[in-house]
């Protein structure tokens, strides 16, 4: 472990340990303490999980901090505390840096009412920015996708008519499903249960990638116990022996 | 009969979990490595893309994810920054969550000093922007602006020549989204919708359903899914990494889980006959 021995400075029973190989020790301990949730809930999962969160809280806010508050809000207020001294204030930051410490007041139940007024500027903006966007990402674009081979409209082969025809009967029999303004008897009946066919299709899809996924992270633990972790206990141990 | 049925409706999930591990383990132990198969399109479409940008094109790379997804994610990054370094392209690394920081020099730093490519004038990491949405349509009009000329490590965008010529997404050849969660939803209907920046995306098998709709409708250039397709992209650059390592394990465990799903139902069927039979 040439890199594991570069740079150590602690030495413990006897053997010089480096911070890499402590972040090794800490991220196999902590691999067992999540995967011991498996036999049941117990506090050493616990410790590990509320430890998960606490970090990552605490990652966030000082990235936040050091990457948007002071390059966004405080070096161009005061540019003099910042890596551009020369450049004139820009007070109309003083606006947004208002809104962004109202949302603050929530801590104070008597002024809590004030932290409405950022919401309602970030609800009135991000709807203003969503609604045509969303119609144009998922409606607009998937409407004209799922009937332009269906028209003959670009190049259809073979394939791309069979694939475009299953596509349109399972929309049609989906939306059919999803309609429950009337009984689902007859022709409307025929289609959603076509319609729920399709359904259960997509979800073992969606079943078998969430399979995949949660899978891939094991995986990727088991990657980290056997390759970077394995090796570094196995010459400590080597070493401990001789 | 009936008591078969029995006990494969009542198997101690625990014995399942040391069966999954175990197979999850095995092939490590014993080097096993079983083929990648076919490359998915949707794959190879992003791949193709990437081979047909002209010499010394931009490619953003936004890696929007936490370590809680880097087993999936992170392969798949690694490969798509090793092709556009091998094609010769400058690379453009961002991250729209706060832990993609890390993610970022994780990447980078490693493909990078792999492949002898200098920072500032092949790569620049531009680091987190909070935000959200507002970095996505403020890019469409001035990159640079976005993020105060200034990168993850405090220096000047503005002076580096790996930004030289790139001024909006019209200067963008290729944007690559990794993420475990919508936000590439929101690539797509705010940089590619609003402003042509052509997003091709990595995502997580849990994702990728929901995405595939947005490839085959030509929103989105291509799509990898999850461990399987960074496999299959590092089969393509030729560089096989964590993907094709991981792949043994995670077909060996498909078939396992078919089986076990095949015995659960063997053993619903059969209690159900016998109840039937019962009333």
């Amino acid at each position: 472990m040439p890199e594991a021995q570069q740079g150590a400075h602690i030495v413990f029973l006897g053997f010089a340990l480096d911070p890499y190989v402590i972040g090794l020790w800490l991220q196999a301990l902590l691999t067992f303490a999540i995967l011991s949730f498996l036999i049941g809930d117990n506090p050493v999962y616990k410790f590990a999980e509320h430890l998960f969160v606490g970090i990552s809280a605490g990652y966030g806010v000082v990235i936040v901090w050091q990457q948007a508050v002071l390059p966004k809000l405080v070096f161009p207020l005061f540019p003099q505390f910042g890596p551009t001294p020369d450049v004139p204030p820009n007070y109309w930051l003083i606006i947004p840096g208002m809104l962004g410490l109202l949302i603050l007041s929530r801590f104070i139940r008597k002024y809590d009412w004030l932290s409405r007024y950022p919401i309602a500027f970030i609800v009135g903006l991000y709807s203003g920015a969503a609604i045509p966007a969303t119609v144009q990402l998922i409606l607009l674009e998937q409407m004209s996708a799922t009937m332009r081979p269906v028209l003959g409209l670009g190049e259809v082969t073979w394939t791309v008519a069979v694939s475009a025809l299953i596509v349109l009967i399972g929309v049609v029999a989906t939306l059919m499903y999803f309609y429950f303004s009337r009984p689902h008897v007859g022709t409307l009946g025929v289609g959603s249960r076509i319609g729920i066919w399709f359904l259960m299709v997509a979800f073992g899809a969606g079943f078998g990638n969430t399979v995949m996924a949660r899978l891939s992270l094991l995986i990727g633990r088991v990657e980290f116990l056997m390759y970077d972790w394995l090796p570094v206990v196995s010459h400590y141990l080597a070493g401990f022996v001789k | 009969m009936h008591g078969i049925a029995y006990r494969l409706q009542n198997i101690d999930r625990r014995w399942l979990y040391l069966i999954v591990f175990a197979a999850v383990v095995i092939p490590f132990l014993t080097s096993l490595k079983l083929p990648v198969g076919l490359h998915s399109p949707s794959t190879t479409d992003i791949y193709d893309a990437i081979e047909k940008l002209p010499p010394d094109s931009v490619v953003q790379l936004a890696f929007d994810y936490s370590p809680a997804s880097m087993p999936e994610l992170e392969p798949m990054a690694k490969a798509v920054a090793r092709h556009a370094f091998q094609r010769g392209h400058r690379v453009m690394a961002m991250t729209l969550n706060t832990q993609g920081a890390l993610m970022i020099r994780r990447v980078m730093d490693e493909v990078a000093a792999e492949m002898n490519k200098e920072y500032g004038k092949d790569y620049v990491d531009a680091g987190f922007k909070t935000g959200g949405v507002a970095v996505m349509l403020g890019m469409g009009k001035d990159i640079i602006g976005v993020f105060n000329d200034t990168d993850a490590r405090g220096n000047r965008l503005s002076t580096m020549p790996v930004m030289k010529g790139v001024a909006d997404y019209s200067d963008i050849g290729l944007m690559v989204d990794f993420s475990a969660n919508a936000i590439t939803n929101a690539w797509i209907a705010y940089a590619h919708e609003q402003y042509g920046l052509r997003v091709a995306a990595g995502v997580t098998a849990v994702m990728a359903t929901d995405l595939y709709p947005f490839w085959k409708s030509g929103q989105l250039v291509g799509l990898i899914n999850g461990l399987k397709g960074a496999a299959e992209y590092e089969d393509l650059v030729g560089a096989p990494g964590l993907g094709i390592l991981g792949m043994s394990s995670q077909s060996i465990t498909h078939m396992l889980i078919i089986l076990f799903v095949i015995i659960g139902n063997a053993g619903y069927f059969l209690t159900r006959r016998r109840s039937q039979s019962a009333d």
